[in-house]
């Protein structure tokens, strides 16, 4: 026969058992054409656009996955930057788009739609200052519109006055969305370097680069990693570890190269990438905590946990490197704890904290990725976190973000559930000493040494 | 790398019974789909495991059709049946 029994049923046992699955098909269309200064006709040509490129995304996919046993857990757009879109600096402008972009999304299928993003990592446009502006609206009224703010790059610098106004607007989001416990902030990421074919949300945006129109690929299957670990025993050192993580990396990017070929063809658009992000879900097993505690830690926190990421995540590169040539977007493993049902029991018992998170996200992508802190958080230690982390990716090269929510009303001992993919987080610690007067000072933090970096 | 969009791989797995390969293949035959290879073993004691390719360039049916075709056909047995284009495993498979 063409293939082995055991071929065959380790490829059932990762779909059945490690749930392997495709995480997204996010389709990315470009809106350059639809810009308009009269905010109802952009509107109106950006709805058409979005139903006239996405209508068939969700058949098609479900097609694909029925013809392969391969499930496609989301299908999801992004959108070019809505900053380059909307050419007037009225915030209405800004939610009129919006509102239109919210009701195509829904009217094709999708759960989420990124491209409510602005590009300010070295200052701000009389547009960029409306589409923040009309951003907690936006958020609040809107089910499915995701919104991203490029705040730092390695060749700009850090925006601190960026990353100051964006403290004060988590909090203004999370106020709005109170009764859901702040869930308006579950749809803003704050990026450094940002990767422009991402095709994971909530900080999917389809970059001016890109071609009118492709299909990016997140797969995922962290249970499937864990599998081939836990199969080696306890006995196997590090390096053979590494070694399993690289195969069974190499056959889950094969599995989302053909879905992503396939979905492309079935659209006739170009198949943009695939993305070799392990991501995680609240379900059972499909948790990047577990493959660390599999590794050997007690819980994901321990020390060592920084080594393990490392190594997990520059594992499951290599592996994919050579199973597609398509490789981009972030492409690391992803660590969210509300997400993760490993992270949220460990950050249940304090056994990972914000600041080890912070550590950790300097060897992995993407950041403090839904994170759940006292409501009574003000918006200048909002800015000094988020600016610790956009020096995080500033000095290494590498994309790193925040997502976090300030839970209103909720402190310490308390929990936050947002339901479905977002998942439930324990309040997390924040440190209690003032970085009010580095914040305030305002301004842009220099690009750091390109050279002379021993 | 043969690409055959036609090519299928039926896998069941279950409880070991009496017949199993004959109502499988009885259902495949009636749909007008050619078994062209066939593994079958039973794992450790009583776990039936086969492995099936076949051709469908000749049935209309769609994959969810065939999938519901062969539950049906072994619907009072414990088994697990799954239908997918053979192309999944020459991707994860082969270099």
């Amino acid at each position: 026969m063409k293939f082995s029994n055991e071929e065959i049923l380790e490829t059932i046992g990762m779909i059945a058992e490690g749930k392997l699955d495709i995480r997204t098909v996010t389709l990315g269309i470009s809106l350059l054409d639809c810009s308009d200064p009269n905010p109802a006709a952009c509107a109106r040509k950006v709805r058409e656009k979005i139903l006239a490129r996405g209508e068939k995304l969700s058949d098609k996919a479900d097609f694909v996955a029925n013809e392969y046993g391969l499930p496609i857990v989301n299908k999801r757009i992004s959108l070019t930057p809505l900053s380059l879109v909307v050419p007037v600096a009225d915030p209405a402008a800004f939610l009129e788009v919006a509102r239109a972009v919210d009701l195509a999304g829904e009217e094709i299928g999708v759960n989420f739609v990124g491209g409510y993003t602005a590009m300010i990592q070295k200052g701000e446009t009389a547009i960029d200052r409306a589409l923040i502006a009309a951003m907690p609206e936006v958020l609040a009224t809107t089910q499915r519109f995701c919104a991203s703010v490029v705040l730092a790059t390695t060749r700009a610098g850090i925006n601190m006055d960026g990353c100051y106004t964006m403290g004060r607007m988590i909090k203004d989001i999370a106020a709005r969305t109170a009764d859901q416990d702040g869930i308006g902030c579950a749809k803003l990421v704050l990026f450094a370097n940002p990767v422009e074919d991402n095709p994971f949300m909530a900080g999917a945006f389809y970059g001016i680069g890109e071609s009118e129109s492709s299909i990016l690929v997140g797969v995922s299957g962290p249970g499937v990693i864990r599998r081939a670990i836990e199969k080696l025993g306890p006995a196997a050192d590090l390096g053979q570890v590494a070694e399993a993580i690289k195969k069974s990396a190499f056959k889950i990017t094969r599995a989302g190269e053909l879905v992503g070929k396939e979905m492309a063809r079935q659209l006739g658009v170009s198949f943009g990438n695939l993305d070799l992000s392990l991501a995680p879900t609240p379900a059972e097993g499909d948790s990047v905590g577990q493959v660390l505690e599999t590794m050997g830690l007690a819980m994901p926190g321990a020390p060592g946990s920084t080594a393990a990421l490392m190594m997990l995540n520059d594992a499951v590169k290599k592996g994919g490197l050579f199973a597609s040539s398509s490789v981009g977007g972030l492409s690391g493993a992803f660590i969210p704890v509300s997400e993760d049902a490993s992270m949220i029991e460990a950050a249940k018992v304090g056994a990972i904290t914000i600041e080890k998170l912070e550590a950790m996200t300097s060897v992995c992508s993407v950041g403090l990725d839904m994170i759940a802190v006292p409501g009574s958080t003000s918006a200048e230690t909002l800015a000094a976190i988020i600016a610790d982390e956009m020096a995080i990716g500033c000095a290494n090269h590498k994309t790193t973000a925040v997502r976090i929510i300030p839970a209103p009303g909720k402190d310490i001992g308390d929990f936050v559930h947002f339901g479905g993919l977002l998942g439930e987080a324990p309040i997390m610690a924040v440190s209690r000493i003032s970085a009010d007067n580095f914040v305030r000072r305002g301004g842009r933090i220099p690009a750091p040494l390109q050279a002379l970096r021993n | 790398m043969g690409k055959n969009k036609k090519s299928i791989v039926v896998t069941v797995i279950g409880k070991d019974e009496v017949g199993i390969v004959a109502k499988i293949a009885t259902a495949l035959a009636e749909k007008s789909i050619n078994i062209i290879d066939i593994n079958q073993k039973i794992l450790g004691d009583e776990i039936f495991a086969m492995t099936l390719l076949a051709d469908r360039a000749n049935s209309s049916l769609s994959l969810p059709e065939i999938t519901a075709k062969l539950k049906e056909a072994v619907k009072d047995m414990s088994l697990n049946v799954t239908v997918q284009d053979s192309e999944v495993f020459q991707y994860m498979h082969r270099v």
